[in-house]
């Protein structure tokens, strides 16, 4: 199976060239990408004013990664949203505010804090959150997609890693079950050039796009800073998984314009590499692109960053949790399965869904 | 009520539990066309078809971690391990992402995950032993290991049916030497309570699995002594109300296990015991264990390793006169 390089989406700024976005959902691109921006921007003051415990990370400079394959999501969809990937929470539902409470270990928080940083996912909006242990995600993503063929549903599951973590046998286990069933699983690569402090030549020998056609199924590289690359890879992978058409990997180039971690000064990235980056930046280039299109991006950056101080305010007046409940939830009294995600993507509302179900 | 072997009333739980509920399905290694290493599954795929009993590659991680995603999905895999010692190569997807799933994201994982365990049967030492302590150190699991067919029948369609992840050790030495009356039909026993195997008031052996036959048959007849039996079913949760009641009962305890001596599931009866029953004792906690080596292949060597009939009689006469 031969590995391919997407078609870029068309640059006429009106629409994608596939008539699969409309201008509102141009818009709302754009919107999430910021808003994953100025959600971590917040966190990270919260986290040097001190108020995030333990460590912090992100997804700078990987915004159109997350944003654009989330963006192709049903609402009955499930994902298992990786470290970098806040852009997919907020598509999924997840408001701003509860990722900052997250963040602080708040009660109010997402996993109430029993869990801190990008550790989480609603379950009631269809997310199974990480475990830290990488890629441990990409087996459970491949377990939602069986429930799915088995019940015959055509339902996707997506999952995202980073490209060092495909360097861990598991990574191996996930892909060959998802091409022995045909599993319909959305795997997302974000090569963003380093594992931590590890560059590509220590972790790989091969491309990892191209270990796709080992496992029987399509691999496609796409330029992870351009949303609509993503998401029309993205949605051409969940149709081909509702299909029956089994798994696609999909590699986003991009680059982690960030140190791993909030302690990590990055003095191992050689700076022309970063600002060869920064000139590509992802939601500075969408904004161009719709702006010469007649987008207000304005409104849409004011709108964003009154939401943010909401949001903020809200989640610096959520309480910490309850001591003694720290004993609390280690079992489950009842099984409630995972409930259902926001799916932005007009396809998906009640009016578009005649058109393209 | 029919006799059944130890393995086919698993099975039979298995079959019913997959009859009466579509969202019950397995998967593991050589489970469908050969029905299973021990075949326990042995003509299940001919039932059920090949989505619901699923040959799987020779990858324990892609087993367990495939089943977390299945069962957060609404369906209720159970898992074989071939033999209980692979449950290593899958061992984080059990104890990172299985086990703490609902306390860190509130997120049920039924899963079932079934381990033949243990030795006597120059398994060596990749194929006879018994890890029931590494799962008692991931909180979040629910561990059981019934003795007697009528009880792996109810404990695992109770494991099945129970909203946690649970790890069900079935002891390979059972399979198919033991027999024994179970009820037709589908029923549960509950998770977390022991059972008296005999009653006695001199001396309490407390065991699981198959030790606990080791344990009847040591004590059956000890110079007339009254040894009572209790069979503990469940690790965890552990039924502590029943373990200090045989010690106050008795004032003597003998903990026996077939798995390794150190931080195993008598180190922790044991300290239970010291610090909720110390006034009742009339005599030092005993523990008869394997001691804290891998379980070797030659079977004199194995035999040496292997808690044995005489080692307990032994344990019980000196106590007993203490
Ligand atoms: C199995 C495992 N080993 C080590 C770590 C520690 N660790 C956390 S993130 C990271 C680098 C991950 O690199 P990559 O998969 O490329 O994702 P990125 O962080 O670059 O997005 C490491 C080594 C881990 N989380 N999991």
């Amino acid at each position: 199976m031969a590995t391919t390089t997407a078609r870029p989406a068309a640059l006429d700024g009106s629409e994608d060239g596939r008539g699969l976005l409309t201008r509102d959902d141009r818009a709302r691109l754009y919107r999430y990408m910021l808003l994953m921006r100025a959600t971590e921007e917040r966190a990270l003051t919260l986290y040097r004013q001190g108020k995030v415990p333990g460590s912090y990370y992100d997804g700078h400079g990987q915004e159109a990664v997350s944003v654009g394959s989330a963006y192709a999501l049903g609402p009955r969809d499930r994902a298992c949203v990786l470290h970098r990937d806040l852009g997919a929470h907020l598509i999924r539902g997840v408001r701003p505010g509860r990722v900052l409470a997250q963040m602080m270990g708040r009660a109010t928080g997402i996993t109430g804090g029993r869990d801190g940083n990008m550790h989480f996912g609603d379950r009631h909006l269809g997310c199974v959150g990480m475990v830290s242990m990488l890629p441990d995600m990409a087996l459970v993503a491949c377990g939602l997609g069986l429930a799915f063929q088995i019940r015959r549903e055509p339902r996707v599951a997506m999952t995202w890693f980073g490209e060092g973590s495909t360097a861990n046998g598991v990574w191996h286990e996930a892909m060959n079950v998802a091409g022995i069933r045909r599993l319909p699983v959305v795997f997302v690569l974000e090569n963003n050039q380093f594992a931590y402090s590890t560059p590509n030549d220590h972790e790989f020998a091969v491309d990892p796009v191209e270990r796709a056609a080992g496992y029987g199924f399509p691999g496609i590289k796409v330029d992870g800073n351009d949303v609509e690359a993503v998401f029309s890879a993205a949605a051409a992978a969940c149709e081909r998984a509702r299909t029956g058409g089994g798994p696609t990997l999909i590699e986003c180039d991009t680059m982690r314009m960030h140190g791993h971690g909030a302690h990590d000064d990055m003095r191992y990235v050689p700076p022309e590499l970063l600002e060869h980056w920064a000139a590509r930046d992802p939601v500075e280039a969408y904004e161009a692109r719709l702006a010469a299109a007649g987008i207000d991006t304005a409104a849409i950056q004011a709108d964003v960053r009154a939401e943010l101080e909401r949001d903020t305010e809200w989640a610096l007046q959520q309480p910490m949790p309850d001591p003694p409940t720290a004993t609390d939830g280690v079992f489950a009294e009842v099984a409630e399965p995972l409930g259902d995600g926001e799916a932005p993507w007009s396809r998906w509302s009640p009016d578009r869904e005649a058109t393209h179900a | 009520m029919p006799e059944l072997t130890y393995l086919q009333a698993i099975s039979d739980a298995l079959r019913e539990e997959m009859r009466a509920d579509e969202r019950v399905f397995c998967l593991g290694e050589d489970i469908g066309r050969f029905g299973g290493a021990f075949k326990v599954t042995d003509g299940f795929i001919e039932e059920f078809g090949p989505d619901r009993v699923w040959d799987t590659p020779l990858a324990e991680s892609a087993i367990v971690g495939t089943a977390v995603g299945a069962a957060v999905e609404g369906l209720r895999p159970v898992c074989e391990m071939q033999f209980a010692d692979f449950i290593s190569c899958g061992f984080d997807q059990l104890v990172n992402v299985a086990a703490k799933m609902h306390y860190r994201q509130g997120l049920a994982v039924p899963i079932t995950v079934r381990l033949p365990s243990g030795g006597g049967f120059s398994g060596g030492p990749f194929h006879s032993q018994n890890p029931e302590a590494w799962m008692l150190q991931a909180p979040g699991l629910k561990v059981v290991a019934p003795s007697t067919p009528r009880d792996a029948k109810g404990l695992l369609a109770a494991a099945i049916q129970d909203p946690n992840p649970v790890v069900y050790l079935e002891h390979k030495h059972l399979y198919r030497r033991t027999k024994g009356e179970v009820p037709e039909g589908r029923y549960e026993l509950p998770l977390g309570e022991a059972r008296i195997a005999r009653e006695g008031t001199d001396l309490s052996v407390i065991a699981y699995g198959a030790m606990v036959g080791v344990a009847l048959e040591a004590t059956e007849d000890l110079d007339g002594a009254s040894v009572e039996v209790l069979d503990l079913r469940s690790l965890v949760p552990l039924d502590t109300d029943a373990i200090l009641g045989s010690v106050r009962k008795t004032s003597k305890v003998v903990i026996l296990h077939e798995a390794t001596r150190s931080c195993g599931v008598g180190a922790e009866v044991a300290a239970l015991i010291a610090e909720n029953a110390f006034e009742d004792l009339d005599g030092p906690i005993v523990r008869v264990t394997a001691p804290d080596v891998p379980i070797p292949f030659s079977p004199p060597l194995e035999r040496a390793v292997l808690p044995q009939v005489d080692n307990v009689k032994e344990a019980c006469r000196e106590l007993l006169a203490y």
